[in-house]
């Protein structure tokens, strides 16, 4: 490794970093703009010049390899010059208008100018003016405060990989622009964050808080079951943004549109008090004596057989251990989480994770994608491919309706057959998989949510065994889900017991009366029309299709509203935090449960929070292991069977609406009519 | 290999003639596989001569979907060099050069006689659709100072009257030589000035008469004898060029480097005077 010198202190840097980062080892900051760590080297801003022995002239820190014997001075008075010249640059043509502009606060050009810039500016001429551009729905720009560093233009070229960001003109003249067409990618509100000045900020919380104002509490998102860490910030009770927060194994530093833009659901459609349906079969509002009243009238003598519930996609581990312990004092083996009708098998940890883990996709070589389009379902996983892609050697390959991944990737076919095929070894793509070091299969909701899903998840077991991607250091089988609470659910088998009905179990049992009562623990996405008869409860936070039909409403709260354990699809425990309290009367879910519990039947052992998690990890000890996504036992899993040749079809029309709290939020309304494919092609606001 | 996701450019009616398609397969060929991009400068200006001298949006798209780029990089282009025009330009497209050899010697007022003539600002087309004045930085013919360029040609030595002259000589559709307006020979020494260049030459011959003029000299002459004639040189030779040069009137073309010039001019100019030292003085006259 070179050795090298900065500011007279000797430090060893590997071969292949820059001057910056060895300077960022040595624990010195060097100011930037144009610089990000995660984006390739550009050297257009000049902010990070140091001084090089033996060089003529300063060096942009950011551009210059290590090299050994190097010797760099950060702190002479020609560096600190050079900052003041550059920075006096930077703000000739920047508008000095900090107080109206919404990066204000917290802008990187507005800092740097304070601890490297000249106290007043000498420039007296006219200032450059550029019009704005438009960027869509989810991004407001003000080009006049561009300063080129070009950051937005390479990560939309190299992270989202959509190419439709480019600097026209030259010099002076350079504009930034996407052709007045919004920004077709649902990593776009990662812009506004790498943007360093306010040139591109985020449109829905325009003028709408200072970040001093702001309440800061860091969580995990639960809008998709990646679990990208969040920060979620408040104004009062009001989740006012969310913004991504480190974490190298899962999210890096970016979040998916939907996690970032959806909040502004949090605010409408939500359920704030508990309803009873009366006797002309309206919902009125009721206490919370009534409304458990109500149930405890309806369940009192009911045999547990003739009692269900199903889990939803937001919910917390808390929440839904608190409802299987309820239905067990009731006596009801028919829990299911998965609404989504997927087969998947919970007897195996190792048959429903994403076990390669999401840092581990680095190290893949093929990748088979079925049924699934992760750019939808988990738009941080398909960007972890795309950079694996980005880095070379890599060969994907996909069973299921083509999508584009950003990424080249070969079709296959359509449907089981496909898969069955590559299974025992035929096909092109087969010799690919044989010939990787490290092959990995992904399996998509598309693919086991169907009535021949467990067939199709034992063919996913065979495909991995055959191309030996089980091994002592590697296991490339992978379920790719959806819904935050499906890996914890699954964790603390909130599934059918011994007897117990499973979901199509439970809407037969509804229809033909056999099930009597359905409890709904924010289980929206199911479907609902054979619950007509059956007296449902539901609990949840938003007036979405489930609370239409049911007969009492419990108001729970949100995932920014509680503090919950989720379990991302990697099987990693992660904790989300309260940032603000639940609206109105609503309360957290477990709470609701144990209260709940005293009325119908057996009071629930727990009284807080910290005794509820102790039950968790006795139920299953994964979730004593925070923020570990430990490896699971091979052991079997799926059912071998007939498979249908139906093809495989996906599960997301709209990524931009897929949950409770996406379809409550208007932004996400917006982006859903301006930036889905069908809409782009058909508006016409590009020509 | 397609890297990245990008919407298809939307190329309208813009397509390749047969002829232009042809070249342009044989200029992508030129690059390896998966590197067509390079080819992307080299295909706008097909274009752009196909287009009427701009390149329209669905041009610009065209070419992008041509060579499997994502639009906006070749919008890119586009708008980082000049030479490509982003909207439509008069038939005959005059750009001045203003940079300053041809701004001492008078740009100014042929940018000023171009549009006032045409009563246009800068950039704008004519009324008729004939012409577009542009002024540009240095088109590298400060010798021949001042100078425009009019579509591919050069038109160099110009005066306000001359220029309104080509400009009623192209209004009418007359075929104008390109090169120097005054008859000058390439730019070789002419009329008043020539005799002071005279000078300057003997005294630069004096002064470098040991380090191997004659050779240099005798180099130049047989390369510019290489040079081809052109029939415009030809026909356009005065009696000026003739006085000075007394060599054939068809070797020196428009193109050829001053320097050249000079130094085959230089034996012949020694042989006449005898007294070079009195060169020195001679110049200070002619200033």
């Amino acid at each position: 490794m070179p050795k090298l010198t900065i500011d007279g202190r000797e430090i060893e840097a590997a071969s292949g970093l820059t001057v910056i980062q060895a300077c960022e080892l040595a624990g010195i900051e060097i100011p930037r703009f144009c610089y990000h760590e995660r984006l390739s080297v550009a050297g257009n801003c000049r902010m990070c010049l140091v001084e090089m022995e033996r060089s003529p002239k300063l060096i942009a820190s950011c551009a210059m390899p290590v090299a050994d014997g190097m010797v760099i001075r950060t702190d002479t008075p020609a560096v600190q010059k050079a900052r003041k010249g550059v920075m006096e640059f930077l703000l000739i043509n920047h508008p000095l208008d900090c107080p109206i502009c919404d990066q204000g606060g917290e802008c990187d050009l507005q800092d740097q100018a304070m601890a490297y810039g000249f106290d007043r500016g000498r420039y007296e001429e006219n200032k450059r003016a550029v019009a704005d551009k438009y960027m869509g729905p989810l991004i407001q720009t003000i080009m006049t405060r561009c300063i080129h560093c070009t950051r937005c233009v390479r990560f939309s070229t190299e992270v989202a990989g959509v190419e439709e960001m480019g600097a026209l003109g030259r010099g002076e003249h350079v504009e930034i622009t996407t052709l007045e067409k919004a920004v077709g990618s649902e990593l776009s509100g990662n812009l506004v964050d790498v943007c360093p000045v306010g040139a591109l900020t985020s449109k829905p919380y325009a003028f709408s808080a200072r970040s001093w104002e702001l309440r800061n509490t860091d969580s995990v998102d639960v809008l998709d079951a990646v679990g990208s860490n969040i920060r979620v910030d408040c104004r009062g009770r009001e989740v006012m943004r969310v913004l991504p927060r480190l974490h190298e194994d899962v999210n890096e530093e970016w979040i998916a549109d939907k996690t970032r833009y959806a909040c502004d659901g949090l605010r409408r459609q939500r359920l704030d008090r508990p309803y009873v349906r009366n006797a002309e079969g309206r919902l009125v509002a009721a206490t919370w004596g009534e409304a458990f009243k109500a149930i405890a009238g309806r369940l009192g003598g009911l045999s547990g057989e003739k009692i269900a519930a199903v889990a939803g996609d937001l919910c917390d581990a808390e929440s839904m251990l608190a409802l299987k312990d309820l239905m067990g004092t009731l006596g009801s083996p028919n829990l299911e989480c998965r609404q989504d009708g997927a087969k998947l098998d919970p007897g195996t940890r190792a048959g429903y994770l994403f076990n390669t883990g999401i840092a581990g996709i680095k190290q893949a070589d093929a990748v088979l994608l079925v049924g699934t389009n992760p750019r939808w379902e988990a738009a941080m996983i398909n960007a972890r491919l795309r950079r694996r892609f980005l880095a070379g050697g890599l060969e994907v390959g996909l069973i299921g309706p083509a999508v584009d991944l950003t990424y080249p990737v070969e079709s296959l076919g359509a449907g089981p057959e496909t898969l069955k095929q590559l299974a025992d070894g035929k096909g092109a793509f087969a010799k690919k998989l044989k010939s990787a070091e490290r092959p990995m299969v992904v399996l998509g909701s598309g693919a086991l949510a169907r009535p021949d899903g467990a067939a199709v998840l034992a063919l996913g077991r065979k495909l991995a065994d055959t191309f030996g991607m089980v091994r002592d250091d590697w296991n490339g089988f992978n379920v790719l889900h959806r819904a935050a609470a499906r890996v914890g659910a699954l964790d603390l088998g909130f599934v059918p017991g011994e007897g117990g009905r499973d979901l199509v179990g439970i809407l037969e049992g509804a229809a033909s009366g056999a099930v009597e009562a359905v409890y709904l623990l924010g289980a929206d996405e199911l479907d609902l029309s054979p619950l007509d008869k059956a007296f449902v409860i539901y609990q949840g936070h938003h007036g979405d299709a489930a609370a239409h039909l049911a007969d009492v409403i419990l108001p729970g709260a949100a995932y920014t509203e509680k503090n919950g354990t989720y379990v991302n699809t990697e099987g990693r425990v992660q904790l989300g935090r309260l940032a603000a309290f639940p609206p109105g009367e609503a309360r957290e879910d477990w709470t609701i449960l144990r209260a709940l519990s005293e009325v119908v039947g057996e009071r629930l052992p727990y009284d807080n929070l910290g005794q509820l998690r102790q039950r968790l990890i006795g139920v299953n000890p994964v979730f004593a292991a925070v923020d570990q996504a430990e490896r699971a036992p091979w052991e079997p899993f799926g059912q071998e069977g007939p498979v249908d040749p139906a093809p495989f079809e996906l599960p997301i029309d709209d990524y931009y609406r897929t949950d409770p709290v996406s379809r409550a939020s208007e932004t996400m309304a917006r982006c859903s009519a301006e930036l889905l494919p069908a809409a782009r092609e058909a508006t016409g606001t590009d020509g | 290999m397609k890297v990245t996701s990008h919407p298809v450019g939307k190329a309208g009616g813009f397509a390749f003639t047969a002829e232009n398609e042809a070249r342009a397969g044989q200029i992508i060929a030129r690059y390896p596989e998966g590197r067509q991009a390079s080819a992307v400068i080299a295909l706008l200006d097909l274009a752009q001569r196909q287009n009427g001298n701009w390149l329209s949006t669905e041009a610009i798209e065209y070419v992008a979907n041509k060579l499997d780029m994502a639009p906006i990089r070749v919008h890119e282009v586009v708008s980082f060099y000049t030479m490509f025009n982003q909207k439509p330009v008069g038939k005959h497209f005059i750009q001045v050069c203003r940079t300053t050899p041809c701004w001492l010697r008078g740009s100014d007022d042929l940018t000023g006689t171009c549009l006032r003539k045409l009563g246009t600002k800068l950039g704008e087309t004519s009324d008729d659709g004939l012409f577009t004045v542009v002024e540009v930085e240095c088109l590298g013919a400060c010798a021949n100072a001042p100078m425009v360029q009019i579509n591919d040609l050069y038109y160099e030595d110009l005066s306000p009257e001359r220029m309104a002259g080509v400009i009623d000589d192209l209004k009418a559709g007359k075929e104008i030589p390109m090169g120097s307006q005054t008859g000058r020979q390439g730019s070789s020494p002419n009329g008043a000035a020539a005799a002071g260049v005279a000078a300057i030459v003997e005294e630069a011959l004096v002064v470098g008469e040991d380090d191997g003029a004659e050779p240099a000299a005798d180099e130049a002459a047989a390369a510019s004898h290489d040079a081809p004639p052109t029939d415009a040189d030809a026909e356009e030779s005065v009696a000026g060029a003739d006085e000075l040069t007394g060599v054939d009137q068809g070797m020196v073309t428009a193109d050829s480097p001053a320097d050249e010039d000079v130094a085959v001019d230089a034996p012949e100019v020694a042989a006449d005077e005898d007294t070079a030292a009195t060169a020195p003085r001679a110049t200070d006259k002619e200033a």
